[in-house]
């Protein structure tokens, strides 16, 4: 007859505490970014699809590109899609420069109608669409920096203290063998989370901003340096469509660690605000 | 409204979208976008900015040529086996003094040199060196009358009878119509236009996309709206759904 009672200590080890983890102002301007960047994605790649190559300087040499994707004709006389990178070519039919279309026929595209918006070719649509997100997630980002700069938010939740950067090393370890921080060290962003984010937020979202600026004719007349600055124009569209496959890349891990270190909880926190993190009761 | 857009928006990504794109209302609210885009282009940048020009080392050695490439009209052909030496600029429209001139008409006139970077909205670039009238001077001695607001340029090509039966056309706004680097080419690279680069003559407006750039070019009118032209909307590709402000 023994029955293992739960001890004292065992109850405070399981204390659940619900701390108020993200403010209103991050949460709604997140949702924003990610229905932004969803739907600049798509539309982006509708634009790409009109002329599926890349270049670097300021003019297209169309024979030597250093990217496309494109539909060729094999030598066995069968058409077959094709990605070009730097003289390399990787045959990608079903994939990508030749997909199937609803009925089934072979479908001449870059990036197939499931990856674009509109699904239909329109690259008049497409851009329509690009430039009104790209609007709303400028303005959208506009708020969240001033917010974020008035609030502190940048320093205190963003900005990793010396002690953080002591703990990368060990930080990347943990993340490697998916251990996340737990009881009050989840109270705050671990230093990976908070080199990650100032690297989105200050460098790969002004980048792809600026890159696209830069492929304005008319932004290049008022400021010319956005071509300096990229080596050129077609260099800017080069490094716009990188850009927006390292916010891909970004995405994709981001929501691969919300899943893996707890999804409801991740999840609410950035609905409600509210974290459940588990202490030893510790507090004081 | 914000709401329902973002409602709309998010009913796109769900159900493939294309029914939202279609939407009329949908597509009002997107051509605002094309306005705030404008006022705020025209805003930060002034009116006077001039486009990047280029030394002639950046020139590049295969200018694509996009669109109609030779116009399949029977008039505009017996003008080109004629070298265009019959060919007549008609000027027209809201103007004091109407004009026909011909190609040597305009190659005595002042001219400009520019080498600019022309960029398509499909996403390409090429740079090429113009000579040409400058739009404005041609303007001047015509003497806009009251209410001319915009300036059309008719053309001899039609594109692809199965988008669009209207012959090619395009618009633009006074500021651009005025602008120093706005010039009607009849050279391009130290040669005379070629057919297939939009012969006898054709608009450069630098800071906007190639598509505003007409080729062809057989009248220009100066009008009050464009709305009785065409399809209404300024244009052949913004009759097909371009934005008629191609600053971006």
């Amino acid at each position: 007859m023994s029955m293992v009672q739960p001890s004292a200590a065992d109850t405070a080890a399981e204390t659940r505490v619900t701390t108020y983890r993200h403010g209103v102002v991050v949460r709604i301007t997140h949702w924003v970014s990610v229905i932004c960047m969803t739907m600049l994605l798509m539309s982006g790649l509708m634009i790409f699809n009109a002329h599926p190559a890349l270049y670097w300087g300021n003019i297209s040499d169309f024979d030597h590109p250093a990217f496309s994707i494109g539909t060729v004709r094999a030598p066995d006389g069968h058409f077959q899609g094709q990605m070009l990178l730097f003289g390399h070519r990787i045959n990608t039919t079903g994939v990508l420069g030749l997909t199937k279309a609803a009925d089934g026929q072979p479908l001449d595209r870059a990036f197939p109608p499931w990856m674009t918006i509109p699904r239909y070719y329109s690259l008049a649509d497409g851009r329509h669409w690009h430039f009104f997100f790209a609007w709303l997630f400028v303005l959208n980002g506009l708020f969240y920096l001033v917010y974020s700069l008035l609030s502190r938010h940048v320093w205190r939740d963003l900005v990793p203290s010396r002690g953080d950067l002591r703990h990368l090393p060990a930080s990347v370890v943990e993340h490697a063998r998916l251990r996340f921080p737990r009881g009050e060290a989840a109270r705050r962003y671990n230093v990976l989370q908070r080199l990650s984010y100032l690297v989105v937020i200050f460098v790969l979202i002004p980048t792809i901003v600026l890159a696209g600026f830069a492929m304005s004719p008319r932004l290049d007349a008022g400021f010319p340096w956005l071509l300096t600055l990229f080596g050129g124009r077609q260099s800017a569209r080069t490094v716009h469509f990188i850009v927006a496959w390292l916010l891909v890349a970004f995405a994709l891990v981001h929501v691969a660690m919300v899943i893996l270190s707890g999804p409801w909880n991740n999840l609410r926190s950035m609905i409600t605000g509210r974290y459940v993190i588990k202490t030893n009761g510790e507090r004081e | 409204m914000k709401r329902r857009q973002l409602l709309l928006a998010g009913a796109g990504l769900l159900s493939g979208c294309d029914k939202v794109v279609q939407d009329p209302q949908v597509r009002t609210t997107l051509a605002h976008t094309e306005d705030i885009t404008r006022t705020v282009q025209r805003l930060v940048t002034g009116p006077a900015s001039l486009a990047p020009e280029y030394p002639a080392a950046d020139i590049s050695p295969a200018f694509k040529g996009n669109g109609t490439v030779d116009p399949d009209d029977d008039d505009y052909q017996d003008l080109a086996s004629n070298h265009f030496k019959d060919w007549r600029l008609d000027i027209g429209g809201l103007v004091e003094h109407p004009a026909k001139l011909s190609l040597d008409d305009l190659r005595a006139m002042p001219s400009r040199t520019q080498i600019t970077r022309h960029d398509c909205v499909e996403g390409w670039s090429c740079i090429g060196k113009w000579k040409g009238v400058p739009l404005g001077t041609l303007l001047q001695q015509a003497v806009l009358r009251q209410g001319a607001t915009y300036i059309v340029f008719h053309c001899a090509d039609r594109l692809d009878e199965s988008l669009s039966s209207e012959k090619y056309y395009e618009s633009i706004g006074l500021e651009d119509a005025f602008h120093p680097q706005t010039i009607l080419a009849y050279d391009m690279n130290d040669q005379p236009l070629s057919v297939r680069h939009g012969a006898p003559l054709r608009l450069r407006v630098e800071r906007q996309l190639g598509y505003k750039m007409a080729k062809y070019i057989m009248r220009i009118e100066a009008v009050s709206s464009f709305r009785h032209i065409g399809g209404g909307k300024g244009g052949y590709w913004e009759d097909l759904g371009y934005a008629w402000y191609a600053g971006i």
